[in-house]
């Protein structure tokens, strides 16, 4: 039984025999490189409990309140596995509650349920991931598509009601899990037809077809000829900055005649667009500047022979610094690779270091329907009409929104600044998400609200526990396990 | 060092939390306040014995149940020997398979003889024993993955309905399962019964040899399982509509099978997604989503 790589636990009178790695009977001691240590795997869910926390968010954003804002009850969530299913980690776990206390129950997620929904991912590269309306899949399964190439940025749409409910079954529930695992910070793998697979993760950089994008671009190639002209001013002779979208040399751009930086004979492939900037170099990909073009020599032609001497200096380099090579003429004007000079190294590295760092940003987008508002009002109209006018403020897990202008409730949150876990689903599918209503007592009476379960918010300053009690029997609210940890922040 | 039981009120004021080794319970009585409180005395005088009472039969405890074998000594013992004794025939199985439920109606039972409740519940990671004085019910909602709440189902159980046990049983479990179910949750009499049935149940939605579900011995994930060298479930690939149809109806089968025997009330099967339940007549509101278009012969449905 005492194989060399397992050790006895006696935490308790199981006395389990651990192996390297692994956990005993508890799930809470496991062995650690043959050292006994108390695991806690689900740290989350078992911070309410073993910390004592109260099972109910925002607690502490109700203790600052000047007495002049109501929060809804809406805002108090409950954190139903806290309790109940945590300590253990069994799946399906039932969760019992009283009708009466409505202690532990979930009876009313439909209402924060989210079949309108989705996530737009900004993800900072300049790498090509794929054609601007391509489908992007996970697991195979289409769950968005490739749109807009921003500035230094791919953007992703990903979810929305016809992935979720449009398409397969499997389409469906794919879609909802991989818009589940963004909106609660987990890594999700994803494949662009006709392009890159990417893994990404909310506030955290890219992975482009295995490669760590850890930089963005300083500016595309243009744009970084103009901002480093002076520092290459004398040190060298030619600079070619290559970019899939704008490529840009040195001696013929606006910025190198300013300089007084005389002519080459360099001749680009690619088409001119203005002097010193040529788009379409090389096709897009993974490689320097985000073209596909993994050897920089390719982008030249033959030096103008009437113009281009032997020994002149040629840097290139890519919007981001993470690709360059330095060359000098030889004899018949053929470009010769040598050591990056000192004095260069510099400026490459400059460039690096004005990279900004490339991250995933995700926001969830989500219209807040009709029942959905009913839960806050008898007349859901006069609710929209009410953020409209910025009576009634808008949160998710207690992080601000973006609410778009036109008709409805169509808002667009940043999922890391919603509490961890925030967001569940159903099998509908839709994702369940918090969101808060805030406003004035009787802005809330005005338009409709339901005053009746607001009445026991009169006692809430004196007695918590009560308020607790009376507001969660009449309004549950969607899943917001953590939120109280971070509200409190 | 052998870490000491931990016997408290949760922040809310009203559930008792018990804990002592791998047992986690949450306990609440719904009474008069004295009531609630002697119940929670008893409660914790009766848990903080429970563990060392189990582990001195352990060895016995983690052996296949049979018949002629020897029997445990230990009331909560003796009660999951009960529990495993209907499938000790036919399967293996060691009354391991119902230790959560048992604790759970030990504690229950030790409470409501230490004074009347109106209702009660001990919930030991899951698994539940119920009280139900006349008149009254407790709602309940099942979600799949704890640490993914989504409702696949709720359920209201009458004092009326032969409902006293709840179970859920799965591979991701802390449990080991030799089936690829994400969650079996067995409705029952009683809890150690549900306990027992819902590793059953839950054995049974597989696909044997499939190639995208991972399995490894018992042993070489816990040297001290019940379960020895039987390969048990350690990762279920996406499967096909087909075959996801192909394992519930087995897990179904076998579910339709112990409540004939009167083993079980209500089933409900997970799997990736798909749900399907059985006896639900028998349970007074059992409710799962009405727009399942889940390929299974509608007689397979009674949702």
């Amino acid at each position: 039984m005492a194989e060399a790589d397992t050790i006895r636990c006696d935490a308790c009178p199981v006395l389990c025999h651990i192996k390297e790695g692994r956990t005993g009977a508890c799930d809470r001691y496991g062995n650690q490189g043959g050292q006994l240590v108390r695991m806690d795997p689900h740290v989350v869910l078992d911070r309410a409990v073993s910390h004592g926390e109260p099972v109910v968010p925002f607690l502490e954003a109700s203790r600052e309140w000047d007495g002049t804002m109501v929060r809804t009850p809406e805002t108090f969530v409950t954190a139903i596995g806290a309790g109940t299913t945590y300590p253990d980690y069994k799946p399906a776990p039932f969760i019992i509650s009283s009708k009466v206390e409505g202690a532990d129950m979930v009876t009313v997620v439909t209402e924060g349920i989210f079949s309108y929904c989705g996530v737009k991912l900004k993800i900072d590269t300049d790498r090509f991931l794929g054609p601007e309306r391509n489908l992007v899949r996970a697991q195979d399964e289409p769950v968005g598509h490739v749109t807009t190439s921003e500035y230094g940025s791919q953007m992703l749409s990903l979810g929305g009601v016809h992935h979720l409910t449009g398409g397969g079954k499997r389409e469906g529930r794919v879609t909802c899990e991989t818009l589940l695992d963004l909106c609660n910070g987990k890594t999700v793998d994803l494949a662009i037809d006709g392009g890159a697979r990417v893994t990404v993760q909310a506030g955290k950089p890219p992975v482009v077809n295995g490669a760590l994008e850890e930089r963005m671009r300083v500016g595309c190639g243009s744009a970084t000829i103009g901002m480093f002209a002076k520092q290459w001013h004398g040190k060298v002779d030619e600079v070619v900055v290559v970019d899939d979208h704008i490529t840009g040399v040195l001696s013929e751009h606006q910025a190198g005649k300013l300089l007084g930086i005389p002519g080459t004979g360099i001749k680009m492939k690619g088409r001119r667009s203005t002097p010193g900037r040529y788009f379409q170099v090389a096709e897009p990909g993974t490689a320097w500047g985000g073209t596909n073009i993994t050897e920089p020599l390719s982008i030249l032609s033959e030096w103008n022979p009437k113009v281009a001497w032997a020994g002149l200096r040629l840097l290139m380099v890519s919007t981001t610094g993470e690709h360059h090579a330095y060359y000098e003429l030889d004899e018949r004007l053929r470009p010769v690779e040598k050591d990056l000079p000192a004095t260069l190294a510099e400026s490459v590295e400059r460039i690096a270091e004005n990279c900004e760092p490339a991250l995933v940003s995700v926001l969830f987008m989500a219209g807040a329907g009709g029942s959905l508002r009913a839960g806050v009002t008898e007349n859901p109209v006069r609710l929209t009409r009410s953020v409209r006018a910025a009576l009634t403020r808008v949160t998710c897990g207690g992080a601000p929104v973006y609410v778009w202008p036109g008709g409805g409730i169509t808002f667009m949150v940043d999922v890391t600044r919603v509490p961890e876990n925030a967001f569940g689903y159903v099998p509908t599918p839709a994702l369940v998400a918090p969101i808060e209503f805030t406003l004035k007592l009787t802005d809330y009476a005005t338009l409709g609200g339901h005053v009746d379960s607001v009445r026991p918010l009169d006692s809430i300053l004196s007695d918590e526990k009560r308020r607790l009690a009376a507001s969660r029997a009449e309004n549950p609210w969607p899943l917001a396990p953590d939120a109280h940890r971070r509200a409190t922040k | 060092m052998r870490e000491p039981a931990v016997v408290r009120m949760l922040p809310d004021g009203r559930r008792l939390h018990l804990h002592d080794g791998p047992m986690d319970l949450i306990v609440e009585g719904f009474g008069a306040a004295e009531c609630v409180r002697a119940a929670y005395a008893a409660a914790s005088t009766r848990f903080v014995g429970v563990l060392d009472e189990l582990c001195s039969e352990l060895a016995l405890l983690r052996r296949q149940a049979r018949d002629r074998g020897m029997v445990p000594q230990g009331v909560v013992a003796r009660r999951m020997w009960d529990a495993v004794a209907p499938f000790a025939e036919t399967t293996f199985i060691t009354p391991m398979a119902a230790v959560a439920g048992a604790v759970a109606e030990e504690i229950l039972g030790v409470m409501i003889s230490a004074a009347p409740l109106a209702r009660a519940y001990v919930n030991d990671g899951g698994d539940i024993a119920l009280h139900l004085a006349s008149g009254e019910e407790f709602a309940v909602a099942l979600i799949d993955r704890p640490e993914q709440a989504s409702l696949f189902g709720k359920a209201v159980i009458r004092a009326t309905d032969p409902v006293r046990g709840i179970a859920t049983s799965g591979w991701r479990g802390r449990s080991f399962s030799l089936g690829i179910a994400d969650a079996v949750t067995i409705l029952a009499a009683t809890a150690a019964g549900a306990d027992a049935a819902a590793t059953i149940v839950a054995n049974a939605v597989d696909l044997p040899g499939h190639p995208a579900i991972g399995r490894a011995a018992a042993r070489e994930i816990q040297p001290d399982s019940d379960l020895g060298g039987i390969l048990v479930t350690r990762a279920v690939g996406p499967l096909r509509q087909s075959e996801i149809a192909e394992a519930i109806t087995r897990g179904l089968a076998k579910a339709n099978e112990l409540a004939a025997r009167g083993l079980i009330c209500a089933a409900a099967l997970h799997l990736q997604g798909e749900t399907v339940s059985t006896g639900v007549s028998e349970v007074s509101a059992l409710r799962l989503p009405s727009s399942w278009d889940f390929p299974l012969e509608r007689s397979h449905l009674h949702a």
